[in-house]
């Protein structure tokens, strides 16, 4: 399919701006003080654990849930003045919501309807919008006649059709399986670049964000608490809860020493270098688990082998050290599985780059 | 489930209904093509088509039955009209009013038929309590007992409930995300009503309508207590043959045409509707 369909489907994506927004339940505030700006054309995906306001953050600029202060902006017009049917901005639902008495073609009619298009306009732009989700021959069919994978494409659809300057998709791929999500990963992301629409996407799944972000903002607790590129944030988190949500991570207590490239681990007996210079003090010293290899290096801590785990492309090792914490190696298995793996119970050195190194605050 | 106990549970649902509904019905349309006669029973078992013939052509009859096609019509519309209003706010009631809303629209089956429809004679009496609200006005006294509106009224609040409660099992069940994408694609609320929540209600609209149709329009009761002298329906014409006249066979054929109407509107409805969800 070329970009020369999408006649009437461009409108360039609007940028948000979000700021100081609080939205209470009673007494707990599921969104709060949160700021948060959005570029047009973007591909934002809200990253955090059920409970972290993600999903309320979506339905608050949808217009389904009305924020106690802040404000809400698309290219700086403001969005909480208008009731959810007037917004510029539609939203592709969780279990997708689609109509289940209209066809297919119906449903992806539905927005331009409200917006009084003229019959043959509609016509023109359903069809477009069914070869761009490769739904062509489906047009007359009931949503309960197709599998779940065509179902997610009418939806997506259906919320493109109107043009929105912004598109909100809540766990677009929840209801996947597992070997249609990664698919559909590439497919929406493809789709994204090719109708240019803002796209503020929700997920728990920290490999979706990581694939398909330009950027990516983590919540918790109603806050954002980091926003950045996806290796940003995966190389650099702002602290031990970031460092953990996205990726695994090794965290060990360490003190930066007043040169503010040497850490003591005290519980350890040992030190370890950093690439860059941090302010001394207590830290906690975060390792991927990727990054760390078998023997002797610059950086260097021994342990005890308690279990491998095989994954078919990588073994992760787990490592008892001196003070009876754990620590976990990622090996990528490119070579193979070596045939002598160390034993449990037997002594093992891990190592890894002075550049490997996150220091985090808290 | 082994064979002969499938058999067994499929029997008794069978035989109740070979019992309690085919054979009275075999009785009536027996009865429907015998020939009257004096003595008990007043009928000699025959082959005769004369009664039938007689209730599809004779005026008297063809009026009682369409008379009561269009009061349980009109009454049907009143009920929906009514009842769905009453069904919509009770399935988007919060959680913890609903039973209690849904129990006041069954509490008046708690008490006698009858005595509600008496009851409401009081109410509808010249100088009965609505008079003497309207009075309160400076309005009136207007006559209302034994006027098609007395019957109306009275059958409207019989089988409301048979209206609000299919509306309701379907609204409830209506998945309110559905609104929330409707309001997002650029429905204003009322649009949304009418092309998301209106045509997935249809089955209950039909459930409804069917419930409240059919006996309406076999109704003997209201009419009697309720409705003026020119209110001869069906269900009042039938009993007044079968019991004033002793003319069984003219009865049983009159039942037998009413059935037949019944089976025919439900039907109609269903295949209109199925067509219409196509």
């Amino acid at each position: 399919m070329s970009s020369a369909l999408l006649t009437q489907a461009t409108r360039p994506g609007g940028g948000l701006t979000i700021a100081g927004l609080t939205v209470r339940y009673g007494p707990i505030a599921a969104v709060d003080n949160l700021d948060l700006t959005v570029r047009g054309g973007e591909l934002f995906v809200l990253l955090g654990g059920s409970g972290s306001g993600k999903t309320t953050l979506l339905r608050a600029i949808a217009g389904f849930v009305q924020p106690q202060t802040g404000r809400i902006a698309l290219d700086g017009a403001d969005l909480l003045a208008l009731p959810p049917h007037r917004r510029p901005v539609n939203t592709m639902f969780q279990a997708y919501a689609l109509f289940p008495h209209l066809t297919v073609a119906a449903n992806i009619a539905f927005g331009l309807r409200q917006l009084g298009r003229p019959r043959a306009s509609i016509r023109d732009r359903v069809a477009e919008m069914l070869a761009l989700v490769q739904l062509a021959d489906f047009g007359d069919r009931r949503p309960h006649q197709l599998s779940g994978g065509q179902q997610q494409r009418v939806a997506l659809a259906r919320s493109l059709a109107p043009a929105p300057a912004l598109l909100l998709l809540d766990e677009p791929l929840s209801a996947l399986d597992r070997g249609l999500r990664a698919e559909t990963r590439t497919e929406l992301v493809r789709l994204q670049r090719q109708v240019g629409t803002t796209f503020v996407l929700v997920t728990h799944d920290q490999e979706e964000a990581l694939t398909m972000a330009d950027r990516i903002g983590v919540m918790r607790d109603g806050r954002m608490v980091q926003t950045g590129t996806p290796a940003a944030i995966y190389e650099a988190p702002a602290n031990r809860f970031v460092a953990e949500f996205l990726g695994a991570a090794n965290i060990l207590p360490a003190v930066v020493r007043p040169d503010g490239l040497i850490l003591d681990l005290p519980a350890l007996n040992a030190t370890v270098q950093t690439a860059v210079p941090n302010a001394p003090g207590p830290v906690l010293l975060a390792l991927r688990p990727e990054r760390l290899r078998p023997g002797d290096g610059a950086n260097r801590l021994d342990g005890v082998v308690v279990d491998h785990a095989y994954a078919g492309d990588s073994l992760t090792t787990r490592l008892r050290l001196a003070d009876g914490s754990e620590l976990r190696m990622t090996r990528s298995l490119r070579d193979g599985l070596a045939a002598n793996l160390t034993a449990t119970g037997v002594a093992m050195s891990v190592s890894w780059q002075p550049g490997a190194c996150i220091v985090l605050r808290e | 489930m082994t064979g002969w106990f499938r058999r067994v549970v499929l029997a008794v649902p069978g035989l109740w209904l070979a019992l309690f509904l085919v054979a009275p019905l075999c009785i009536v349309l027996l009865i429907a093509l015998a020939e009257p006669a004096d003595g008990v029973p007043p009928y000699r078992i025959g082959l005769s088509l004369d009664n039938l013939v007689t209730v599809l052509t004779d005026p008297l009859y063809r009026a009682a039955l369409l008379l009561s096609l269009k009061v349980a019509g009109i009454a049907t519309l009143a009920c929906l009209l009514a009842g769905y209003p009453m069904a919509l706010a009770i399935a988007r009631a919060p959680e913890r009013w609903r039973n209690a809303l849904l129990l006041a629209v069954m509490l008046p089956f708690w008490t006698g038929f009858l005595m509600r429809v008496n009851a409401w004679i009081g109410l509808l009496r010249d100088n009965g309590w609505i008079n003497a609200l309207l009075g309160g006005f400076g309005m009136g006294p207007y006559r209302l007992l034994y006027t098609d509106t007395a019957l109306y009224i009275g059958i409207v609040y019989t089988y409301l409930p048979f209206m609000v409660l299919p509306l309701y099992a379907r609204l409830s069940r209506l998945d309110p995300v559905l609104l929330e994408a409707a309001s997002d694609l650029g429905a204003p609320p009322w649009r949304a009503f009418l092309r998301v929540t209106l045509p997935l209600s249809l089955p209950g609209v039909a459930a409804g309508a069917a419930l409240v149709f059919i006996p309406a329009v076999g109704e003997y009761v209201i009419p009697e207590l309720l409705g003026g002298p020119r209110a001869q329906l069906v269900g009042r014409l039938l009993w007044e043959v079968y019991a004033a006249n002793r003319d069984w066979p003219t009865a049983a054929a009159l039942a037998v045409v009413l059935l037949v109407l019944l089976l025919g509107v439900p039907a109609l409805v269903l295949r209109l509707l199925r067509r219409s969800t196509q």
